[in-house]
């Protein structure tokens, strides 16, 4: 008995709201399947994963470190995917923003070269993203090549990159063989909101992107036209907006963002350029610009949920011995289940009475 | 209502049926309709756009299950499940849109639609075959991507055709037509109910009901209105069936002077894009303010094309090919065309006009972003953008659920006059209107085309663009035609005839000045 997919006319802005909730409550249930087959006390599991985290003022902080770049990139990406340009490649703009930033904090090593050093690095970490961005929006528009995979590929790009960079010419010399960069000088770092924790100034940088992504989706006639792009191409090409600088902005502006957390964690948490400078932030921004419906207000509530399976993970690796990997696993769930739940809440299934032969 | 079904007497209905209703959410897209076609009649479904005709077809061949009500075939209860299983009992459907591949041939075509693996010789054989016998006119081995719209359709019927169907169910197959091709169909027609099939003919041209059809089932708003004699009918009679109440006619009324050119088109030649023929050649034409210009034509001859180099979808590269308002714009983009007051109204509603899935008030920035009255500074003023959407709404009556729908909601007649509104508020000099009745219900149909009048009395230049060879004649003061890429010269609608305009749109060497057509037949569809 065959099921069919067939599109719902009239769905409810109510259930729309609603669909990554379900997903959320989804997400939780196959969590517990997942630690009682792993031997673990459900109940106990989720108040060390989801719990524990919120009662704490330090790991408080740690959220809101975590949710920076999480907001920051899924802001980014909602301009992608809202003029229905999948960039998958955040994880490499995030990457190249950070090696072209921490390139002047690496040259001004030692010279004491003022305070426009910071500033300095965090436009060219947004610069470097941004044009890492723009390899596949070019092949793209000039060879019709899915940014997709173009966009993914270039990650790996990024990451070894990256990698040649930390353990060849940027290594630090007196750094016992590690593959790290000398740790940057006090003009190349974020400063610190608070006197205890790691809180910085990166979270402001994200909400003021935040407000800045509200205000040009919602009420400019670029965010009209990138809306327009996504939902109707042959209507914005009849409106008169060209294609080809939509797909660019669009790649320039989430690069940009994306550069601009990789520059900013690198200068803030981390302190000098390591092989592994982020825990897949550009792949989780992807969930979170998806949790939070490509509205850069839902990505910040999204980010601060998918923060805490960070958190959580941590505490659950030392508390319970659990791998990290169980907080990508959770992280996975979450995304294929708010996918599922849109298509459930815009179409519906219907069961197709009888054979149906060829 | 299942009162109203016909009169159940007669024992040769083949496939009936009886009180069915659908709906979809809160709209009842049929309720109790009851329709009986019987064997050797060829039985037409009227009713305008939206009164529930494809629903009814559809729940006929199995695409969609009644909610209530029951199919009979043969005098018994029936139920097919998906249209495979309607086919296999012998009841075959031509839908408008066609399902067929360009890149295969014709017998590759029909050999995907059938079951088990035919040899494509012989196949092609079986093709041959039915093709001779009624008069179809259709080469086996050719390539559907170079076939034109008709060609395809006699594909069409040819694979229903080879199936052996009792009953063919035709959807608005003339509405793709020339009127040379209609007379073939028209005899093809003939020639199945003389077989003893049944033909289920839904169409809106009135015209050729009365003349092919031996009975008419009308719907109105999803229901049942009633059974009747076309050839006792006329057509005004039959019109009033499917509005409800009588439909005004345009007036023709050029009582103004005509101004200055407002188009000039100059040599356009457009290259086409390979597998269509929807190359451009020497296009030549001028509008001046206060005209309205028809250019009739089949679908795919080059329309379309034509349309994206007029709205700046697609620039030409010579600058003075086309000239708006005494600027030259071949080169320009549509923002920059709109600012020279042009307004265009493309024939694809959903996706082009309009995009579907957003709010039928940011529908409106689609062609007002750069008048400057709404967008300042690139920031989109909402209150003077809720004006303008309130403006429409009210001074060209759309009509819809809710507060500010999306564009996929509205009935398509509405849609359009929300579209042809949002372009003619913008003041234009210039509106150049593809199919600006397609599929648009009789009443919001004259409401769009007096509204052009009535620009053109003010001193705007139309162009339509239509296959509507009536609404042409009814309403345009000249009329061209395009026929694979080329345009014959405008005649005055005086001076011509259908006929004439007829053999232009079949490619005849009229050169265009086919002006010898006793009277102008400006009999509309609708009225008479």
């Amino acid at each position: 008995m065959p099921l069919r997919l067939e599109r719902q006319e009239n769905v409810s802005g109510l259930r729309l709201a609603l669909a990554p909730l379900l997903a959320l409550v989804f997400t939780l249930i196959v969590g517990a399947v997942m630690f009682v087959a792993l031997g673990h006390d459900p109940i106990r599991a989720f108040g060390i994963y989801f719990v524990g985290p919120l009662l704490d003022t330090y790991t408080l902080q740690e959220l809101v470190v975590k949710a920076g770049p999480l907001l920051m990139i899924g802001t980014g990406l909602a301009f992608c995917y809202r003029a229905n340009r999948w960039n998958i490649g955040a994880e490499g703009q995030y990457v190249a923003g950070a090696v072209v930033g921490s390139w002047l904090a690496l040259v001004t090593h030692g010279t004491d070269a003022g305070p426009w050093v910071l500033p300095a690095m965090l436009v060219m970490g947004a610069l470097g993203g941004a044009l890492w961005g723009l390899i596949p929006a070019f092949l793209r528009v000039r060879f019709g090549s899915s940014e997709i995979l173009t966009s993914l590929m270039l990650v790996y790009v990024a990451q070894l990159g990256l990698d040649y960079l930390v353990r060849g010419p940027w290594k630090d010399p007196d750094g016992f063989n590690f593959p790290q960069s000398v740790t940057f000088d006090a003009n190349a770092v974020m400063p610190l909101l608070m006197d205890e924790g790691r809180l910085h100034g990166g979270i402001i940088l994200a909400l003021v992107a935040v407000v800045v992504a509200t205000f040009v989706l919602g009420r400019t006639l670029v965010g009209y036209s990138i809306e327009l792009g996504g939902s109707a191409p042959r209507a914005a090409a009849f409106a008169g907006f060209d294609e080809r600088r939509v797909t660019y902005g669009v790649f320039a502006v989430s690069g940009a963002l994306a550069g601009l957390a990789g520059i900013i964690e690198v200068a803030g948490p981390i302190g000098n350029l390591q092989p592994s400078i982020s825990p897949g932030y550009g792949f989780t921004a992807i969930i979170a610009a998806m949790l939070g419906r490509l509205h850069p207000v839902g990505i910040v509530v999204a980010s601060l949920v998918l923060a805490l399976t960070y958190i959580g993970g941590e505490a659950a690796q030392i508390s319970m011995r659990l791998p990290f990997d169980v907080t990508r696993v959770f992280q996975g769930t979450l995304l294929i289940a708010i996918l599922a739940a849109d298509v459930m809440v815009r179409y519906r299934v219907r069961r197709v009475e009888g054979t149906s032969h060829a | 209502m299942a009162e109203n079904a016909p009169a159940n007497a007669l024992p040769a209905s083949l496939l009936e049926a009886v009180g069915l209703t659908k709906r979809f959410g809160a709209l009842v897209a049929n309720d109790h309709v009851s329709l009986a076609i019987r064997a050797g009649e060829t039985h037409a479904l009227l009713g305008e756009n939206g009164a529930g005709k494809s629903t009814l077809v559809k729940m006929m061949c199995g695409l969609l299950q009644p909610d209530s009500g029951e199919l009979l075939y043969d005098g018994a209860p029936i139920v097919f499940p998906d249209p495979a299983t309607s086919r296999a009992r012998g009841v075959g459907v031509v839908f408008q849109h066609f399902a067929l591949f360009d890149a295969l041939t014709v017998v590759e075509n029909v050999a995907l639609g059938l079951a088990g693996h035919e040899p494509l010789a012989t196949l092609a054989a079986r093709i041959e075959d039915c093709v001779h016998r009624y008069g179809l006119s259709v080469e086996p081995y050719r390539r559907v991507g170079e076939l034109s719209v008709g060609e395809r359709q006699r594909v069409e019927i040819v694979r229903c055709l080879l199936g052996d169907p009792r009953v063919l169910i035709l959807d608005e197959p003339t509405s793709v037509l020339t009127p040379d091709e209609s007379e073939s169909l028209f005899r093809t027609v003939d020639l199945l109910t003389g077989e003893g099939r049944a033909v289920l003919f839904i169409s809106h041209k009135l015209d050729e009901v009365r003349r092919l059809c031996h009975r008419a089932t009308v719907l109105r708003g999803g229901k049942f209105i009633a059974e009747v004699d076309p050839k006792t009918e006329t057509a005004s009679s039959l019109a009033r069936l499917m509005v409800g109440a009588e439909v005004p006619r345009t007036p023709r009324t050029v009582t103004h002077q005509l101004g200055e050119p407002r188009l000039l088109v100059n040599k356009l030649n457009v290259a086409g894009d390979g597998s269509r023929g929807s190359a451009l050649h020497d296009i030549n034409l001028e509008i001046r303010a206060g005209e309205i210009v028809g250019i009739a034509g089949v679908a795919g001859n080059g329309q379309t094309t034509l349309f994206e180099a007029l709205s700046g979808e697609k620039p030409v590269a010579d600058q003075e090919a086309i000239i708006i308002d005494k600027v030259a714009a071949g080169g320009l983009g549509p923002t920059e065309r709109r600012a020279l007051k042009a307004g265009f109204v493309p024939e694809e509603r959903l996706g082009h006009a309009a995009a579907p899935d957003m709010r039928l008030s940011d529908n409106v920035l689609l062609t007002t972003h750069g008048d400057g009255a709404i967008v300042r500074l690139g920031i989109i003023h909402r209150s003077a953008l809720l004006a303008r959407f309130q403006e429409i709404v009210r001074r060209f009556d759309v009509r819809f659920g809710g507060k500010d729908p999306k564009a996929r909601r509205l009935s398509g007649g509405n849609l359009q006059k929300f579209v042809i509104g949002r372009e003619v508020l913008r003041e234009p000099v210039l509106i150049v209107v593809d199919q600006p009745t397609w599929g648009v219900d009789a009443a919001a149909a004259a409401f769009i085309r007096t509204t052009l009048r009535e620009k053109a009395a003010e001193g705007c230049a139309v162009l339509v663009i239509s296959q509507d060879l009536d609404e042409l004649l009814e309403f345009t003061d000249r009329i061209a035609v395009m026929s694979e890429g080329r345009l014959t010269a405008p005649v005055p609608v005086a001076e011509t005839s259908r006929e004439a305009i007829g053999l232009a749109m079949g490619g005849a060497e009229t050169g265009g000045a086919q002006t010898g057509g006793a009277h102008a037949s400006g009999e509309g569809a609708h009225a008479a």
